[in-house]
């Protein structure tokens, strides 16, 4: 195994977890619909049961993702949450009180009242994909930032990464380009979630909900996205030539899609099955339209990921130095850490193949409002 | 206050807090495990309602552990951005392989265990019950072979180019994964985990039998928190003797100030409280020979010779040669591409001195002195509290056997008290670990001054107070949550 083959099976794990990340997040999806005002107490109290048993799930990967980027990509960990310090303080805080509102929400005593934690998790529902769209969105529109590894022997300042804006990651928000996808995120969570309860939840009521909001925000989702891509497409990227210069190259991601065909057609049949999806929770019969449109988003984020960094690409572009970009080849660990994590991934197939296992065992029999007004736990 | 003590100070905060969770997680684990297997195998409905009880008290904890546990994760990177890329390329897998082998398991099965009972099968419910435990531990273990590493860096080398520690090799990994350091942390840390649970369920089955509530339930519940606190503190007390020994070879600073030793010497005396002391005993816990040499604060300032014959050189011959290293780490880098022969020269000079490459960012000797008192103080609460426990746990384990717990007012109100002594006996723990080996972030290696992100104190000092504000609502929360579960009961019919 070569040093650049193992840096780039890595970069294929981390933005296969990213895919993983943002289906998986159908969980914050679906309880952004906890504010659906047509739903009653019990129909809400049933929605958040049927997320209830899958948040955990989220979350690790949540945690792996992190702890994955950070193993093999350390000096984007220590740039990016170094410096964008505000998102991902902002991000840890929603998903902190996230990790806790399922348990406290409806015990006594709980302070901030059934109300103060559902809130909670309508809040994660919005910002968690939000920030995490629009932080990878400044892996096209670049970020404030400075690296200098020599600063380490200066005692006196020594931080390696050093961010040049005072908004420390806010200043994201005044890129359009990059809250777009924020906003794509939002939307494509939102839609899963009401898949993923109308595949697993037996309530006539909240099923007609999913599919009132399916055929409602589907068609803005998609335009909001289509409108993502084509900036995309359009705009000047971070190109990594031979000996390891940055420069901006004009349809450098246009260019990245046609000399990638895998990718693009990742990305077409992604976004194919992420429609074809919800062409099928738009109809009212049916219930089968969240396993595609989930593959499909895998498909799309590692599209994504793959359009940022491969075909020497710089991923995490610095609008402030380029020589201080962030490429898969000068921001990774050294080959033996990469070899040793290597051949750990090969239990990942064996980790999937009983979360598999479980998650059909556990969701064999839809979850109804019998189960949640039966003696068994509940949230 | 810089950004340097805010940084540390959030940071110590966050892991404070998470320690209160953690411990309680990993010992009613193997409670809950334990009664529910006498379940499936008595096929006695008891057990089931039993374990379930603690199960919900379980649920009610793991929630807060799982949040404090990600703040961690990401402020290794938000607020020790130096050490993130220092460290990462040993650290970061270590937190990988606990993602992909350990949260997992836990998140899974922890969903199957609290959800599942009327869902799968007996065998399987009983499985993920092992299996969240077995989770959590084996969690437990990759972070703490993590810290370990921090205290004990084994298995990696400095590399100019990259400016970080990387692996020396594949088999490397092998090193920094049976570090001494970390295999006796783990199972120190895991096992006082049993302790907090043994005497978590003690103490509130005594609460049931002093109220004379679920008088069968409490009887049983206490006797299995015996037995496992029990083996947690013969377990804690092994490990606790070999964290001694490693400390003494691979941190004697945290060791002499735990003991608040300024001048060593062969037949070191353990000092108990200042003015009672044991002699030689110190010299026996610490090298297992009673004429084994312990070096004091004075002894590590000024040099001294090993038990081995080594030479340990004064702090200020280290910090000179210290700087020695960082000086010639910048020329090299400066001169690597444009002048490769002076380069070779200063990379020479690097190799030479690179072992004390961290002491070169001290500004005086004394700032490898960790705050005596603070873990001096904590090292005598941590010992005295961890016996009180054991003696509390075999009292327990005692009457429930001789079937004594009738009138037993008195233990019960004592083993009440213990729960907010178990809890400050783990801090103190940690305290000993963690503030023991200041100012190093990694020993020797890198101060915690020269770890940080390029943030102002104010920055932090406002996600210091945000985080201060969530983690006391949280904490407010569960406690009334988990004191109302516990007033409830477990509601068995007893016949």
């Amino acid at each position: 195994m070569t040093y650049t083959f193992l840096q780039n099976y890595w970069w294929v794990l981390v933005s296969l977890l990213g895919g993983l990340l943002v289906a998986l997040m159908f969980v914050q999806g679906a309880n952004l619909h906890l504010g659906n005002k047509k739903l009653d107490k019990d129909q809400k109290r049933l929605l958040l049961n049927a997320t209830g048993r899958k948040w955990e799930l989220t979350f690790t990967t949540l945690v792996t993702f992190g702890g994955a980027f950070f193993a093999s990509f350390p000096l984007f960990y220590s740039t990016s949450f170094g410096g964008a310090y505000w998102v991902w303080v902002l991000l840890l805080v929603t998903f902190v009180f996230q990790a806790v509102s399922y348990e406290f929400q409806h015990k006594k005593g709980n302070l901030l009242g059934a109300k103060g934690f559902r809130i909670a998790l309508m809040v994660n529902g919005f910002l968690a994909p939000f920030l995490v769209g629009t932080a990878v969105g400044t892996f096209f529109t670049g970020s404030d930032f400075t690296v200098d590894k020599a600063a380490i022997a200066d005692p006196s300042s020594p931080v390696i990464s050093v961010w040049g804006s005072g908004w420390h990651g806010l200043e994201a928000l005044a890129q359009p380009h990059a809250v777009l996808l924020g906003l794509s995120l939002v939307g494509l969570t939102f839609l899963l979630g009401a898949l993923y309860v109308l595949q697993y939840v037996d309530n006539g009521g909240i099923r007609k909900r999913m599919h009132e909001s399916i055929n409602r925000f589907s068609i803005p989702f998609v335009i909001v996205f289509v409108a993502w891509l084509v900036l995309l497409i359009l705009r000047n990227g971070y190109a990594v030539d031979a000996d390891g210069t940055v420069v901006v190259q004009q349809y450098k991601y246009l260019d990245n899609l046609l000399q990638m065909p895998a990718v693009l057609a990742m990305l077409v049949v992604g976004v194919g099955l992420i429609i074809w999806g919800l062409v099928q929770g738009a109809q009212i019969e049916s219930h089968r339209g969240f396993w595609p449109a989930a593959g499909g988003t895998v498909f799309v984020v590692m599209a994504v990921f793959f359009l940022a960094g491969f075909n020497n690409t710089a991923y995490y572009p610095s609008t402030a130095d380029l020589q201080s970009s962030l490429t898969i080849r000068n921001s990774s660990s050294s080959y033996f850490t990469l070899q040793v994590m290597s051949w750990v991934s090969l239990l990942i197939p064996f980790v999937v193949a009983y979360i598999a296992y479980a998650w059909h065992a556990m969701d064999r029999k839809k979850i109804s409002m019998d189960e949640i007004e039966g003696p068994g736990n509940k949230y | 206050m810089d950004v340097v003590i805010w940084s540390r100070l959030q940071f110590a905060m966050t892991a404070a807090y998470h320690w209160l969770f953690v411990p309680l997680t990993l010992g009613l684990a193997l409670v809950m495990a334990v009664m529910e297997t006498l379940y499936v195998v008595k096929k006695d409905d008891f057990w089931r309602k039993t374990a379930q009880f603690w199960m919900k008290v379980f649920a009610i904890n793991f929630a807060v552990g799982i949040a404090t546990g990600i703040i961690l994760e990401f402020e290794f990177g938000t607020n020790w951005s130096n050490y993130s890329w220092f460290v990462g390329d040993m650290f970061g897998a270590p937190l990988a392989i606990e993602g992909i082998l350990a949260f997992f398991m836990e998140a899974t099965f922890f969903a199957v265990m609290f959800f599942g009972w009327d869902k799968v099968s007996k065998r399987f419910h009983l499985a993920s019950t092992w299996l969240t435990g077995i989770g959590a531990t084996i969690s437990a273990y990759w972070i703490l072979v993590a810290n370990g590493w921090m205290q004990n860096p084994v298995g990696t080398t400095f590399n100019p180019d990259t400016v970080r520690s990387e692996m020396a090799s594949a088999l490397a990994f092998w090193e920094v994964i049976s570090n001494p350091v970390a295999v006796s942390k783990f199972f120190h840390s895991v096992t006082s985990g049993w302790v907090t649970g043994g005497v978590f369920v003690v103490a509130v089955s005594g609460w049931y039998l002093l109220k004379g509530r679920e008088t069968q339930f409490a009887k049983k519940s206490m006797l299995i928190g015996a037995i496992v606190g029990l083996v947690g503190s013969a377990a804690v007390m092994l490990s606790g003797d070999s964290s001694g020994v490693h400390a003494a070879e691979f941190q004697p600073m945290k060791l002499a100030a735990a003991e608040g030793l300024e001048n060593g010497g062969r037949r070191a005396p353990f000092s108990i409280v200042p003015g009672v002391k044991i002699p030689g005993m110190l010299s026996i816990l610490a090298t297992h020979d009673l004429d084994g040499f312990v070096p004091g604060i004075n002894d590590i300032l000024n040099g001294y010779t090993d038990n081995d014959g080594n030479v340990i050189p004064s702090v200020a011959e280290k910090m000179e040669k210290g700087r020695k290293a960082l000086d010639a780490l910048a020329v090299y880098r400066e001169l690597r591409e444009s002048d490769p022969d002076s380069a070779a020269v200063a990379r020479a000079i690097l190799d030479e001195n690179v072992q004390y490459m961290g002491y070169g960012h001290l500004e005086k000797p004394e700032d490898v002195v960790p705050p005596v008192g603070v873990v001096f103080w904590s090292f005598r609460f941590m010992i005295g509290l961890g016996m009180l426990m054991a003696l509390m746990l075999l009292l327990a384990l005692w009457f429930v056997w001789k079937d004594k717990l009738e009138n037993k007012r008195w233990f019960f109100i004592a083993a009440l008290c213990c729960i907010p002594l178990v809890y400050i006996c783990g801090q103190c723990g940690w305290i000993v670990a963690e503030v023991g080996r200041q100012p190093w972030t990694i020993q020797g290696l890198l101060p915690v001054n020269v770890a940080i992100s390029s943030l102002s104190a104010g920055a932090v000092k406002t996600t210091f107070f945000l985080f201060l504000a969530i983690f006391a609502l949280f904490l407010f929360i569960e406690i009334r949550i988990m004191l109302g579960a516990i007033r409830k009961g477990p509601q068995i019919t007893e016949d």
